[in-house]
């Protein structure tokens, strides 16, 4: 696509003798234009032909869904002989069940040091923390947010929580920053690596819980091991980027006087690398608080407890609370190490600094002690019970809004699509796939695109794959023409960019099942609040990289442009647009991995398909293999997606780096 | 300081490819073949080929060549900041190639120091703490690197910047920073990649007369590396011209000047004022029978413009002499014409 736009060989110009395919590297587009053909005749024509197969073949080679396949089956033998042997088999005895007692140990250790010092000497420390990294500004936030946790009542939730994502952390900083480090000083290990983070990276988050059950059980210890292979991948490259990233000049310059490669990654190469690194933390810490309540599908102790709850019973006034608790403390936590990140590389906080910080830990302390341990009950705001009114109110009185945009999405988009898909033959899908694949990414993507989608089928879970494939198209499409609309806005008027930023840097400090949360307020437990959540989850980093990629085309290009007397709207569609091709495409890819991963999680609220069988699984142990297979397929599901919209990722760019560099931006 | 054979730098057939199966090319026919056929054949760059030169203690050497010449990646050879794929470099007697990890950083701590094009200077230390970096790393305690730091900061003129950031100096105070790096450890020799191309044209100039300061005063030897012609004559005692990784010509300005070994050569130096460069050696000529013979004389290696002044006082032809012996002679005219930058 790239060549065939970059130079779209104008057909009259072709030598009518040239023979065909004599466009080279023009791919299969290039040589239809150079047959005298226009460029959208071949998709054209294909389109023409899967439109005639799907009419001549529709309701044959169907694989309809069957609740009691092989693989289910095979799946809960292995887990009854998994709990029939884990005190037998060596495997277990002397390694899972150790890694069990320890991360389990390591999160009661946490858990108790953070209970002890009571709500105010808790509060008084983190406000100390606040103060020494922030200063005041970030010293007032952490007291008021961790204030907050006691004042909606969950206290006591909000300790496990924290002391959850700590130990989750803690664990991927001690495995991450040195793979990291390592990774940043070997472009072997970085190349081993890469294939493994993008698939980590890709994958949702309910695929990981599964086999943490078939391992750990369940409990705070499988908890905390999937959150940390959830949280580790920043970790890891964030790490690596900052290390390649110092300046190749300086390790010269230490190496050529005689250093070590120890003296030099210790005096040189850490150092300069120190701020990126703590964006590093800041990320992993921040991916940490969005699998933890995920994980309270497994019996996470916490806030995610009453998330989940409050999501399956579509009680809002239920989850609301423990949804502000933890926004709250994902704002304040990313508030602390960020300002301990972007500090001047050798600004060292002030002696008054310290002081005021130690006075407000001990202070703190010194008030735990002193009053009792309990948060006061009288201080607690109770409003589940207003909560709910107003929802039900809102539901009532906007019903014929919301009910006229759900009934015309799922009529008119959503229902069509998927009985289409589900009634198509499984080979007429997959070559669709396949030339898509191809047109996008070339050869190698599209066999692995099809090969995912594919393997679907033997695990019995083809109909459930269309039905979430129809659920992530639908929010893909509304996504991308929002993203595209509200960033190109951003991109031409500074004045709206100024209002829309504050906003998308919260949305996406925001651990993203918070976005069910008024869905599921508006529009009920169906297929559409899967949808409209997932659409305001996407969105944000697909306006962000729209934006920056209008705006950062090259100003020569467009003062070219102008001194062509190009109007406005020429220079949007002739030279910005398509000179920002790679940042749309790259939103695209975003947008779609995003979504998938919301639409998953949206099986928790009516979305059906593959997230309904993966809680399901939890809830039912009969459903336990079922539930296993439907974490597979949704990672099948999302290297599908991916493979197909990687053609802007990987073609013009050093692999990798940009999933990176999006991430990075966030905060940026 | 000087080695036991009065050589400071000794490189014999030095060659560098960088590719996958650089080893293989090197002894085919392959090797002998242009750069582009090369890469075209065998996938692998020749960077640097089958170089061969010694540097006098005390001599400042330049290298000169265009960028993708590969006079860089010599320089770096020479310390093995990139692995040399054949050749014998010694470097005040100690043979490098054969050096142990350990004996080249200790090579790379105490003999040779390095000055980069682009600085290279540690933004989270202050200035003081960027000096004393190679110090520091060789163990020295903090008082001691800290004082020599001081010292050297006073000789290369950035007294009273010692607490200072880098971020907060120019470009020249920063390379001057560098420079005074690669002093601190008291290095025989000094090799200094480009050191200026980054810098502003006058502060450039300043920086060079700091550079023939510095040598005066401390008597290191230097190799010097530029793309600058300009640059070369006015620092290098001797000029290595370098051309698609190898060496064309090595001589004095004089040298290459007078007489260039090749087009290439004689394209470089086109346009420089021979009258500049070039001594009264290269345009004297035999006496003619009528000439008089009682005018001034002078050394066979006074620059022509230096003869100027002569000439204007004396009627009679200029004598060159060298060793008692005369040459020949140089009348007004021969220097008229080789300030018009007639050619010879």
């Amino acid at each position: 696509m790239t060549t065939s736009q970059a130079s779209p060989a104008p057909p009259a110009q072709a030598a009518p003798g040239a023979p065909p395919g004599s466009a080279g590297s023009a791919g299969s587009a290039g040589s239809a234009s150079s047959a005298g053909l226009p460029r959208w005749a071949l998709p054209l024509a294909g389109a023409a032909v899967a439109v005639a197969a799907y009419v001549a073949f529709r309701g044959t080679a169907t694989l309809p869904h069957d609740d009691d396949a092989a693989p289910f089956q095979l799946v809960n033998d292995l887990r009854a002989w998994v709990d029939a042997n884990r005190n037998r088999s060596p495997l277990f005895l002397f390694f899972v069940n150790y890694v069990r007692l320890f991360v389990g140990g390591l999160y009661d250790v946490f858990h108790l040091v953070l209970s002890l010092p009571g709500w105010a000497g808790l509060t008084g420390v983190a406000a100390g923390l606040g103060w020494l990294t922030g200063g005041r500004r970030i010293g007032l936030t952490a007291a008021l947010g961790f204030g907050s946790f006691g004042v909606l009542g969950l206290w006591e939730a909000s300790v496990a929580t924290l002391a959850l994502v700590l130990t989750a952390v803690l664990l991927s900083l001690l495995i991450g920053l040195p793979l990291g480090v390592w990774a940043g000083r070997s472009p072997r290990l970085r190349r081993l690596l890469a294939p493994v983070l993008d698939v980590m990276q890709i994958m949702p988050t309910f695929a990981y819980l599964a086999p943490m059950v078939l391992f750990f059980q369940i409990g705070p210890a499988s908890a905390a091991v999937a959150t940390m292979i959830y949280s580790i991948p920043p970790a890891i490259r964030i790490t690596a980027l900052a290390i390649e990233q110092v300046s190749a000049s300086a390790v010269e310059a230490s190496t050529s006087l005689g250093a070590t490669r120890w003296q030099t990654l210790r005096k040189v190469q850490l150092p300069m690398a120190r701020a990126t690194i703590g964006l590093a933390v800041n990320q992993t810490i921040m991916m940490a608080l969005s699998m933890v309540v995920i994980a309270a599908l497994i019996a996470a102790p916490g806030l995610g407890s009453d998330i989940i709850r409050g999501l399956t019973r579509a009680n809002v006034g239920l989850m609301l609370p423990a949804g502000v608790a933890i926004v709250v403390m994902a704002v304040v936590l990313d508030r602390i190490t960020m300002s301990a990140a972007t500090r001047a590389p050798y600004e060292t906080a002030g002696r008054t600094r310290w002081i005021v910080a130690g006075a407000l830990a001990v202070g703190g302390v010194a008030l735990g002690r002193a009053l009792p341990a309990e948060f006061p009950q009288e201080w607690v705001l109770r409003f589940a019970g207003p909560v709910n009114e107003a929802v039900a109110w809102a539901k009532f009185s906007w019903y014929g809004f919301t009910d006229a945009v759900r009934n015309l999405t799922t009529e008119a988009l959503l229902n069509p699509l998927q009985s289409v898909l589900t009634g198509s033959p499984w080979w007429l899908v997959s070559a669709v796939v396949l030339a898509v694949a191809w047109r996008t990414g070339g050869p190698r993507p599209a066999a692995v695109a099809v090969g995912c989608l594919l393997a679907t089928a033997p695990l019995g879970l083809w109909q459930h794959t269309m039905e979430t494939l129809t659920t992530v198209l639908v929010a893909v499409a509304l996504t991308l023409i929002a993203g595209l609309l509200l960033g190109i806005a951003a991109a031409r008027s500074p004045r709206f960019a100024a209002v829309q930023r504050p906003l998308l840097d919260a949305a996406q400090t925001m651990p993203a099942f918070v976005y069910l949360l008024p869905a599921l307020a508006l529009f009920g437990a169906t297929r559409f609040t899967a949808i409209f959540a997932s659409v305001i989850y996407a969105i944000p980093p697909v306006v962000r990289l729209v934006e920056d990629g209008i705006r950062n085309v090259s100003p020569a290009a467009v003062e070219a442009a102008l001194s062509c007397g190009s109007t406005d709207r020429q220079l949007l569609w002739k030279v910005r647009l398509p000179l920002a091709r790679r940042a749309i495409l790259l939103a695209a890819n975003q947008g779609i991995v995003m979504t998938l991963a919301m639409v998953v999680v949206g099986g928790l609220v009516g979305a059906g398909g593959l997230g309904y069988d993966v809680v399901s699984g939890f809830s039912q142990r009969s459903d336990f293999g079922m539930g296993f297979a439907a974490g597979v397929a949704t990672v099948l599901l999302g290297i599908m997606l991916d493979r197909i919209t990687q053609g802007a990722d990987e073609r013009n760019s050093t692999p990798g780096s940009n999933r990176m560099t999006t991430r990075k931006k966030r905060i940026a | 300081m000087a080695s036991s054979d009065g050589v400071a730098i000794e490189v014999r057939g030095l060659w560098k490819i960088f590719g996958h199966r650089a080893d293989r090319v090197l002894g085919s026919p392959d090797a002998a073949l242009d750069p582009a056929a090369l890469r075209a054949r065998t996938g692998c760059v020749a960077a640097v080929r089958d170089v061969s030169f010694s540097v006098r203690p005390g001599e400042v050497f330049v290298v000169m060549g265009l960028s993708g010449s590969g006079k860089s990646t010599l320089v770096r050879c020479l310390t093995r900041l990139i692995e040399p794929t054949a050749g014998e470099i010694s470097i005040a007697g100690e043979d490098v190639c054969a050096a142990s990890p350990a004996r080249l950083r200790d090579l790379r701590r105490h003999r040779v120091s390095m000055v980069f094009q682009h600085f290279g200077l540690l933004p989270h230390r202050k200035v003081v703490d960027n000096v004393a970096y190679g110090l520091e790393v060789q163990g020295v305690p903090r008082a001691r690197r800290h004082e020599r730091a001081r010292e050297i900061l006073t000789l290369v003129g950035l007294d009273g910047h010692a607490e200072a950031r880098p971020d907060q100096l120019s470009g020249g105070m920063r390379q001057r920073v560098g420079l005074a790096r690669a002093l601190a450890a008291d290095p025989d020799v000094l090799l200094l990649d480009e050191p200026f191309s980054a810098l502003d044209p006058l502060i450039r100039r300043d920086m060079q007369a700091e550079v023939v300061r510095l040598h005066r005063e401390v008597g290191k030897t230097m190799l010097f590396i530029t793309h600058d012609l300009a640059e070369a004559l006015k620092l290098g005692e001797r000029i290595a011209i370098m051309r698609a990784g190898a060496i064309v010509q090595l001589g004095t300005a004089e040298e290459l000047v007078g007489a260039p070994a090749d087009e290439y050569v004689a394209d470089f130096v086109r346009d420089v004022p021979r009258s500049e460069v070039l001594s009264l050696r290269w345009i004297c000529r035999s006496p003619g029978g009528d000439e008089r013979l009682d005018g001034p004389a002078l050394p066979a290696r006074t620059i022509i413009r230096d003869a100027v002044p002569a000439a204007l006082e004396s009627d009679a032809p200029i004598r060159v002499v060298e060793d008692d012996e005369l040459l020949g002679v140089v009348d007004r005219r021969d220097i008229l014409a080789s300030l018009a930058g007639a050619g010879s």
